[in-house]
């Protein structure tokens, strides 16, 4: 594990805090063409509805493929960061992924289980954490997970975005 | 969203054009098997520095090879959306972060660099900046009137004037509060020819009336023979006794992420260096060339900008028409450049993207402030920095993969700054009209008077990663002065240590300009690559 990689960097409390089980559990492959892994994907599924509660559409169906596109949208962004970049969120979600330090984090139920009041219950320590580390991981799945709603054309009518206009 | 895609391929395509007339163009993504290229000059960038050298240089009969780390797109391809700009358009899918990620800098990386993407807006240095230069740096032959013909030239060539079409309502909106407060403020000139006022500048002109060198000097280069070579990365600089020998190339992957593993070299008479303060610093530190005083990527600058976000009763629809079109200097003009940090205020873009990034916070908050997108105006206020003993800059080191990190640390002397930049945002805001003013810190506390709004802004716990602070502008990391025990580069443009290595972009620069800096660099690169032609064009 170089120093500089994005968990060692700020890693001081929250290591004490997962007991230093996961930085030997570091980083697994995504599948060839994905940023994502499996346990990834259910972390980010998460995290997208309790960034995006009250811009989501209510209802379930329009609801659960807003949310799968969305997941989507964040593992294609990845793709296109920089490798250094992407190994840092790599490593971002195998903590997140990992029992330990997500109860560490302040998440006790599991990620496919949590609801939305928890998750965002965890984001609020984050963000506002004397710990740099956490706030730059709210800041980057924030940047993340806002971006690839936003850039989707489903999110444009209730915001009032006309979409670019027509060019004749 | 069919119904509104534009019919782009109506219009002419100056790009597609070209390569349809025999430009030498290779996309390294595409190709090259450990090729060796040689020319007379070869220019790594093809941003505003790159670009108006690789007009000179073949103007002058010089055989020039331009390398790009980014992608050749062109307005057929320019759809006017941020999902395909950003990750296609930018360093890092205009995500690239100082090494704390406290500071998220938006960066052209493609054919064109910054000047494909930017906002358009064309200031002249401001003739403080260069007295600065002169008197601190001792650096000759940049002065107001030494720069003055190179001014009017590039204006002429890049069609930079007056805008005098209506601006927007998030440009209004800050010619109103500044008005209401006897705030002096002024109308931006942009480089635009028949601007059809969308509001996309950022996303790549659609129309090709922004006069980017994407559609201006490179494509003059490329009818004269040169040659464009996009989607490589230029690793290093191979250099025996005082002569550089050959840039070595990495073709890009078909992302434009990482290197394929392809690579071929560059072998020419003369080098000019112009990939933007951050990469330029960062070629030259893998190249392992001579820095006796630990000066290359040594202040490097930002312009640190913040942003207050304001809803307004009426709609300003601040994604549509031109980004940036009024400004004040009110508080870079009322100190001293040398004095506690000054700003300068605009008005950029606001679609939906950007936006959302911007606005703090999750959930019903958040959502609160995206539906009213139409009715959000949004002020910035960029930090004049390097120009106080408290504002060294930062210093672009080399990660483990060799690719560049900007360590930027800040300081009370900018958080003052800040604070101060917050204070007159939202004053201007509301005496414009707003309703509620959303300083972009912590988790979004907002205002809903003016009086409010001071007393908060006051008592702001502002730091790294509670403030959000974005840049647009990088300059310095390569600095010009005749004294090379204090500049990296001789003012000549060539380094210092080396004969045939020269720099053409905005890390010539010995302080942040306090400007939108494409001009300056305009007229800086035409300068210095003017007698570079007539030096190699006789050798």
């Amino acid at each position: 594990m170089k120093r500089r990689t994005f968990l060692a960097a700020g890693a001081l409390g929250v290591a004490a805090l997962a007991a230093g089980g996961w930085l030997r559990y570091g980083v697994r492959l995504a599948p060839p063409g994905r940023a994502l892994d499996d346990d990834a994907r259910v972390t980010v599924a998460a995290l997208v509805p309790a960034f995006l509660d009250g811009a989501l559409p209510v209802h379930a169906p329009l609801r659960d493929s807003a949310i799968i596109e969305t997941v989507g949208a964040v593992d294609a962004a990845i793709l296109g960061l920089p490798p250094i970049a992407q190994h840092e969120l790599a490593q971002l979600f195998g903590l997140l992924g990992f029992p330990p330090a997500r109860m560490a984090l302040g998440m006790r139920t599991a990620w496919s289980d949590a609801s939305t009041v928890e998750v965002q219950a965890a984001l609020q320590r984050w963000q506002g954490s004397r710990s740099l580390l956490l706030r730059s991981a709210y800041d980057g799945l924030h940047q993340l997970i806002l971006a690839a709603w936003y850039a989707n054309p489903r999110a444009w009518p209730d915001i009032g975005y006309p979409g670019p206009p027509a060019l004749s | 969203m069919n119904a509104t895609t534009p019919a782009v391929s109506l219009r002419p395509d100056p790009i597609r054009e070209g390569l349809a007339r025999g430009w030498k163009v290779l996309d390294a993504t595409r190709g090259t098997h450990d090729a060796v290229y040689e020319a007379d000059v070869a220019i790594v960038g093809s941003g505003a520095g790159g670009g108006i050298a690789a007009d000179i240089l073949s103007a002058a009969g010089l055989r020039v090879v331009l390398i790009e780390e980014g992608p050749l797109r062109s307005s057929s391809d320019f759809r006017m959306r941020e999902s395909d700009a950003y990750p296609q358009l930018y360093q890092a899918s205009a995500a690239r972060k100082t090494r704390d990620k406290t500071i998220n800098i938006l960066q052209g990386r493609c054919v064109g660099g910054g000047t494909t993407v930017n906002w358009t807006s064309s200031f002249r240095t401001p003739p403080r900046t260069l007295a600065h230069w002169r008197d601190a740096y001792a650096l000759q032959g940049f002065g107001e009137d030494d720069l003055e013909p190179w001014f009017e030239r590039v204006e002429r060539q890049l069609s930079i004037a007056p805008w005098t079409v209506e601006p927007n309502a998030n440009n209004a909106a800050l010619a109103r509060g500044a008005s209401r407060l006897g705030i002096a403020y002024a109308a931006i000139r942009r480089n635009v020819h028949q601007c059809w006022n969308l509001g996309y500048c950022g996303m790549g002109c659609p129309t090709n009336a922004k006069q980017s060198m994407l559609v201006t000097t490179i494509p003059a280069a490329l009818d004269r023979g040169a040659v464009l070579i996009s989607g490589a990365r230029a690793v290093r600089l191979t250099h025996a006794s005082d002569r550089v020998t050959g840039v070595e190339c990495a073709a890009m992957d078909e992302r434009g992420v990482a290197p394929s593993g392809r690579s071929f070299t560059v072998r020419a008479r003369s080098y000019v260096v112009a990939g933007g303060a951050i990469n330029t610093p960062a070629l030259l530190l893998r190249s392992g060339v001579a820095d006796p005083h630990g000066l290359i990527g040594a202040r490097t600058f930002l312009h640190p900008t913040v942003v207050s976000a304001a809803l307004m009763p009426e709609r300003v629809d601040g994604y549509a028409g031109a980004p940036q079109t009024i400004y004040s200097d009110a508080f870079l003009d009322d100190v001293p450049p040398e004095g506690p940090i000054g700003y300068k205020l605009e008005a950029p873009p606001i679609h939906p993207v950007l936006a959302a990034i911007t606005l703090p916070g999750h959930g019903a908050p958040h959502a609160r402030f995206m539906r009213r997108l139409p009715h959000l105006s949004v002020l910035i206020a960029l930090l004049r920095d390097g120009f106080h003993p408290d504002s060294g800059g930062g210093r672009v080191q080399l990660a483990d993969d060799g690719t560049p990190v900007l360590d930027y640390p800040f300081n009370d002397y900018l958080w003052s700054g800040v604070r101060r930049a917050f204070q007159s945002m939202a004053a201007i805001q509301f005496a414009a009209g707003a309703t509620e003013v959303l300083p972009i810190h912590g988790t979004g506390a907002s205002f809903t008077t003016a009086g409010s709004a001071r007393s908060g802004i006051d008592a702001f716990d502002l730091a790294p990663l509670v403030t959000p602070v974005v840049s647009a502008h990088v300059m310095g990391g390569c600095t010009m002065g005749a004294d090379a025990r204090r500049a990296v580069v001789d003012p000549s443009g060539r380094f210092h240590h080396l004969a045939n290595l020269f720099v053409a972009d905005g890390s010539l620069f010995p302080t942040s300009i306090g400007a939108n800096p494409q001009l300056t660099i305009y007229a800086v690169a035409a300068r210095l690559a003017t007698a570079w032609a007539s030096q190699w064009r006789t050798s």
